[in-house]
């Protein structure tokens, strides 16, 4: 009994936080829609929330760029496909690691930056003194912070990319010995133009999720410092999870097509 | 009662999870006057307070605001209604990223079409008039208890409202500014010619501002009268909350 007691729990908890999410995004995209924007709040937010992101979302693309040359280009040319190397590193990073990696590391910020405001905003009354005051935390908070992360997380990753095949051309030079001008050929042949475009819609999609997620937690905190952090944790934990579940999608949709 | 009402709580029921917070509670805000509830901690005062702006919706019963149904409103007619009643927090909830001038400015600049230069001086003159114009520029985490309590007194009625509702209003402060903030509360109503609905525990200040005194137990209202008359009252509970003993009816 217990068992079907906490199944049914389970799943109406899962239901009014899916329906609470899509609440929040629909009346989002209705202030979005009425152009009811805050452009200074959402200036800033572009700044704290993308700008603000760039040190770590190079750090992390360099890195992992780095590695995967390193990984591949010694197996690569033992067996005399050394000339793939660049093919494979933008492949991977283009369509995979950059959009993913920049969206966990941004989620890893961002979406707990975005909830632990709000939470602390509700458990010092802050929301309800918007709402007292006739304004909505939606248009006030939220649209801001949505349409930030929607313009700048295309844009990180972009640079993430960039990033990624400059540290996996390096590599590749310094331990395979694979010329720059190899890697950058074998990378132009093998990704196709579109593949740029499409994964930058992925980013669009992820940053939807970090700042509709951690302003959903944020917004839904209860209880004190406690809540605040259960809150952050949440945010952080189901963005990356969504982001993987709408990574694999994605992928199946935009470029198996 | 023959004076106009403001607003009138009836037969409203409210519950958090299994706990029942009100029950038939009905209780009348005379138009103009200041009227202050009182009660045990965690009786459910502040909960009128947000009944009164619509921030709670009762689980049974009606919240009647200027002779309209707030549980049966729009959207759009609640927001025009909160608009209309100035809210002063506990603890003032200022937006910490937001100087006191911001702060207050904000009722304005985002619900009116009013020009930026009149903002600046209706804040300055509404800070002003509670001893705060010196302070505009400075953060919330700047100032003492007391200033950010005055400041979010700026805030709730810079937009002129028709009434103020005022949580805890001294709750915390020393004597001086408790004095202070209780002939702000007193002034501002007179100024604005609004009314005013205060929760506290601070007797002394209640007997100083109120117009008449509700006193909330069990979620009901177990007495209501001007002060003279609660303080007469032969309620037992009233006389062991006002005497603040721990013999009597209440269960402590």
């Amino acid at each position: 009994m217990n068992v079907i007691e906490n199944a049914g729990r389970d799943t109406v908890g899962f239901l009014e936080y899916a329906g609470g999410v899509a609440n929040l995004l629909g009346e989002s995209a209705s202030f979005i829609g009425r152009l009811r924007i805050r452009v200074k709040e959402t200036l800033d937010q572009m700044y704290f929330l993308g700008v603000g992101s760039w040190s770590i979302v190079l750090l992390t693309a360099l890195f992992t760029g780095m590695v995967f040359s390193l990984e591949s280009a010694l197996q690569a040319v033992r067996y005399g496909v050394g000339n793939f190397v660049g093919g494979a590193v933008a492949y991977a990073v283009v369509r995979e690691l950059g959009p993913m990696l920049t969206a966990v590391v941004v989620a890893g910020r961002a979406g707990a930056a975005i909830a632990a405001e709000f939470g602390s905003m509700v458990v010092t009354e802050q929301i309800e003194a918007l709402l007292s005051l006739g304004l909505s935390p939606i248009r006030m908070l939220v649209v801001p912070r949505l349409v930030a992360l929607v313009v700048m997380l295309p844009v990180l990753t972009a640079i993430a990319d960039l990033i990624s095949c400059i540290g996996g051309m390096y590599i590749a030079q310094i331990y395979a010995h694979i010329s720059y001008g190899s890697f950058i050929d074998s990378a132009r042949s093998s990704l196709p133009i579109g593949d740029l475009p499409r994964s930058l819609i992925k980013s669009v999609v992820f940053a939807i999720i970090i700042a509709s997620i951690g302003s959903y937690q944020g917004l839904s905190t209860r209880g004190g410092a406690a809540g605040v952090g259960k809150a952050t944790t949440g945010a952080v934990v189901v963005s990356i999870i969504l982001i993987f579940i709408f990574n694999f999608g994605l992928s199946a949709v935009l470029f198996q097509s | 009662m023959d004076r106009p009402l403001f607003a009138r709580l009836e037969d409203v029921g409210v519950r958090y999870g299994t706990k029942v917070v009100m029950q038939n509670l009905t209780l009348d805000i005379v138009e103009g006057a200041i009227t202050c509830i009182i009660g045990l901690s965690g009786a459910g005062k502040s909960t009128i307070l947000r009944l009164l702006n619509g921030l709670k919706v009762p689980d049974s019963g009606r919240v009647f605001v200027r002779g309209k149904d707030l549980t049966t409103l729009r959207k759009d007619e609640l927001i025009e209604m909160r608009r209309s009643i100035g809210f002063s927090f506990q603890f003032a909830a200022l937006f910490d990223s937001l100087t006191i001038g911001d702060n207050v400015a904000l009722p304005l600049r985002e619900n009116t079409k009013m020009k930026e230069s009149d903002i600046l001086k209706l804040v300055e003159q509404t800070l002003d008039s509670v001893g705060l114009a010196h302070v505009m520029e400075r953060y919330p985490s700047e100032l003492s208890g007391g200033m950010v309590k005055r400041a979010g007194f700026a805030r709730a009625v810079i937009s002129n409202p028709a009434a103020v509702l005022y949580d805890e209003p001294t709750t915390g402060l020393d004597p001086i500014i408790t004095h202070l903030l209780t002939d702000t509360i007193v002034r501002l109503r007179r100024q604005l010619n609004s009314t005013a609905v205060v929760v506290s525990h601070d007797l002394e200040s209640i007997y100083l501002m109120a117009d008449y005194i509700a006193m909330l137990f069990e979620g009901a209202i177990i007495a209501y009268g001007t002060v003279d008359e609660i303080m007469m009252s032969i309620n037992p509970i009233v006389q062991q909350f006002l005497q603040g003993s721990e013999v009597g009816p209440i269960p402590i």
